[in-house]
């Protein structure tokens, strides 16, 4: 188990700067989600704690020790790769065996076969040993890819979207099942993810991450209710936050330009919030509500039924927002309806930064 | 696969069938007429028309083998009789076995072939080998002129090698090369080198990178990696490359002809010197050339699947 820190790492191929400026702290049995989008540069970060590559700048440190000088077989990882982490030619037994025989830490035939057949029975792959790999279905394989892992008893475990190739009923049931091995293992965990949904299901701590820099790091539920700043706020949350521009004119919000306007008054934490200044408006699409008496008229322009609720999406003028709203709610897509807001849940953004004024210090 | 098939695919399928086996014929031809010279009997083979059917006999692999005179005056019939089965055969031609003693005189075809042999084999080993080994650096790190250090490898294949077979000759004769095996391996080495580097490379790349650094993570060195993991994925692209640089370096006429001429002499040049002055021996010829097919033919087969999965290498993956 072990402590990871990065400390300022830029890294950069060629004339392609992949991460600049990147500060990263893992605590010791952490389930840590690096969550952005392709290319945002959170393969290259696990690479960089593996040891696969060098920084151009900066430091790796496991349990505080500089691990610059580390082949990736001394810093004793491991690694959950998308696809191609199991060896063709071998079989299940052979590839969870593999990780245990290097000359660096070779084990003793008897504890390697102990080891394998845990991992096998944690996993739930104990039938499949005699297999070779290549007849394996999905799920399957990812199995024993984390069996790899796990037969190893690492210092930290790395995923690279180990679930990304999956259906979406196995990633589901692997997602808690992962989340549960980890709990079991009480190792630290590093789990590289461009879906939302699986940061905020796993992760003890999430780590946003946008064109090579991290955004923010936090708890699922303060990038949730707390995003850093406009990006984070569109890309968390499934549908995102409402963004929509406009200011603060005598405790209450006016949309630009002029759509409609919503009771806001002023509250802790929105001290910047003057009168006039350009701000973006965040709504969680759950907060706003329909209501019969509520302060705006807008047009139902789409419906998606979710089955325990509806997402709406309504149009104010040209501006359209999105509404979560249980699924008995009657309407009809052009129907004219009345919405409100949570104010409370608000969260403003600057509208040139797009920094949250909550964070702005 | 019970895929049903419509009556037009079955019929494409039957043309596609018979136009394979009229290839196949075409092809076959030479080698049929090879093989069939091969166990003539020598005032057959050169018929016109050719002389399909004929009882075959083993005599011109006889005189391949063996070091011949022509008699002046037939065999004293006690001796004939005397003698073993395929020595009558020698002398059935009006020639005698040369010997020393006892000893019948072997032909310089055994050691010309071996000759073959030990330049063909060491020099596919070499070239497979440090191809390999090449072909993964490319594949496998970043350099700096890494697409010009390739082009400069591939630009040896570039002219004819002819074309520097006098200079090379030359060179060889100073440094005591010409007429060496080493000499003749170095040459081979030389000119599949590039092609095994090029063909390896496209096989390297085709192997993702993930599953070695999947085993370094695991604790293994890179060296470790490339031969537990890099080189049985890659047994299919080595096996291919095998095949065609053994098929270079066996049927090489050109400098063999110019650098050897007795020790490290190979058969490709060695075959058509028998011919000699007079009426030629084609049956013996025959014989010979039967035979030097041979090792390739067996090569090719035993790497058969192999073979078949390189050349499909890439369009069936992924």
């Amino acid at each position: 188990m072990a402590h990871i820190q990065l400390k300022n790492i830029s890294k950069t191929f060629g004339n392609h700067t992949a991460l600049t400026g990147l500060d990263l702290d893992i605590a010791d049995g952490e389930f840590f989600v690096l969550l952005g989008e392709t290319g945002a540069g959170k393969t290259t970060t696990l690479r960089l704690i593996a040891g696969l590559e060098k920084p151009s700048e900066g430091q790796v440190l496991i349990d505080g020790v500089d691990v610059a000088d580390w082949g990736a077989a001394e810093r004793d990882v491991a690694l959950v790769l998308q696809q191609y982490s199991l060896y063709p030619r071998y079989t299940v037994r052979e590839n969870l065996e593999f990780p245990l025989k290097p000359k660096i830490r070779r084990l003793p035939d008897a504890e390697i076969k102990d080891r394998v057949d845990r991992a096998a029975r944690t996993l739930r792959i104990e039938h499949l040993l005699d297999r070779k790999t290549d007849r394996l279905s999905g799920g399957e394989m990812q199995r024993v890819s984390i069996g790899r892992a796990i037969v190893r008893k690492p210092r930290v475990f790395l995923m690279d979207e180990p679930l990304s190739a999956l259906d979406a009923k196995l990633r589901e049931a692997l997602r808690t099942e992962l989340k549960n091995l980890q709990i079991q293992l009480g190792a630290t965990f590093l789990f590289v993810t461009h879906d939302q949904i699986e940061a905020m299901s796993m992760g003890d701590k999430v780590g946003v991450l946008n064109h090579g820099r991290i955004v923010q790091t936090g708890t699922p539920h303060e990038i949730y209710n707390n995003p850093r700043d406009t990006y984070v706020a569109s890309f968390v949350g499934s549908p995102p936050m409402n963004l929509i521009d406009g200011k603060v004119v005598n405790g209450r919000a006016v949309m630009a330009p002029l759509n409609f306007e919503l009771p806001f008054s002023g509250r802790a934490g929105t001290g910047g919030a003057t009168d006039g200044r350009p701000l973006v408006f965040g709504i969680r699409p759950e907060d706003v509500y329909l209501e019969s008496g509520a302060p705006v008229e807008a047009r139902v322009h789409d419906v998606e039924n979710h089955g325990v609720e509806k997402i709406l999406t309504l149009r104010v003028g040209d501006t359209t927002l999105r509404a979560t709203v249980p699924a008995r709610t009657d309407v009809a897509i052009e129907q004219p309806v009345r919405f409100a807001w949570n104010p409370d849940k608000v969260v403003l953004f600057d509208k040139g930064s797009g920094v949250s004024l909550r964070h702005a210090s | 696969m019970a895929a049903v098939r419509t009556t037009g695919e079955v019929a494409l399928n039957r043309i596609a069938v018979v136009a394979v086996l009229i290839a196949t014929l075409i092809f076959l031809a030479p080698i049929y007429w090879i093989a069939s010279t091969a166990f003539k009997p020598k005032e057959l083979a050169v018929t016109v028309p050719p002389t399909v059917l004929f009882q075959p006999e083993v005599t011109p692999f006889i005189r391949l083998f063996t070091k011949r005179v022509q008699m002046q005056k037939p065999v004293d019939p006690q001796v004939y009789e005397a003698a073993p089965w395929w020595e009558k055969r020698v002398y059935d031609g009006g020639e005698r076995v040369l010997k020393v003693g006892n000893d019948v005189q072997l032909s310089q075809y055994p050691n010309r072939f071996m000759n073959s042999l030990i330049v063909a084999v060491i020099s596919t080993v070499l070239a497979v080998g440090m191809g390999t080994f090449t072909a993964y650096g490319f594949s496998r790190f970043k350099m700096a002129g890494e697409a010009d250090l390739l082009f400069f490898i591939l630009s040896t294949r570039m002219l004819p090698p002819v074309v520097v077979a006098i200079p090379m000759f030359l060179m060889y004769r100073i440094v005591g090369l010409n007429d060496s095996h080493i000499g003749l391996i170095i040459l081979y080495v030389a000119f599949n080198l590039s092609f095994s580097v090029w063909l390896m490379k496209g096989f390297m790349d085709e192997i993702p990178k993930e599953y070695e650094e999947a085993a370094l993570v695991d604790g293994y060195t890179r060296m470790q990696a490339f031969f537990k993991i890099v080189l049985p994925e890659a047994a299919t692209g080595i096996a291919a490359t095998a095949v065609f640089c053994f098929i270079t370096a066996w049927n090489e006429y050109a400098f063999a002809l110019i650098m050897t001429n007795r020790r490290a002499q190979t058969a490709p040049p060695f075959i058509p010197s028998q011919i000699g002055s007079g009426l030629p021996d084609w049956t013996t010829i025959a014989a010979g050339t039967f035979l030097f097919l041979l090792p390739v033919a067996i090569f090719t087969f035993l790497l058969r699947n192999h073979l078949l999965r390189g050349m499909s290498f890439g369009a069936i993956r992924k």
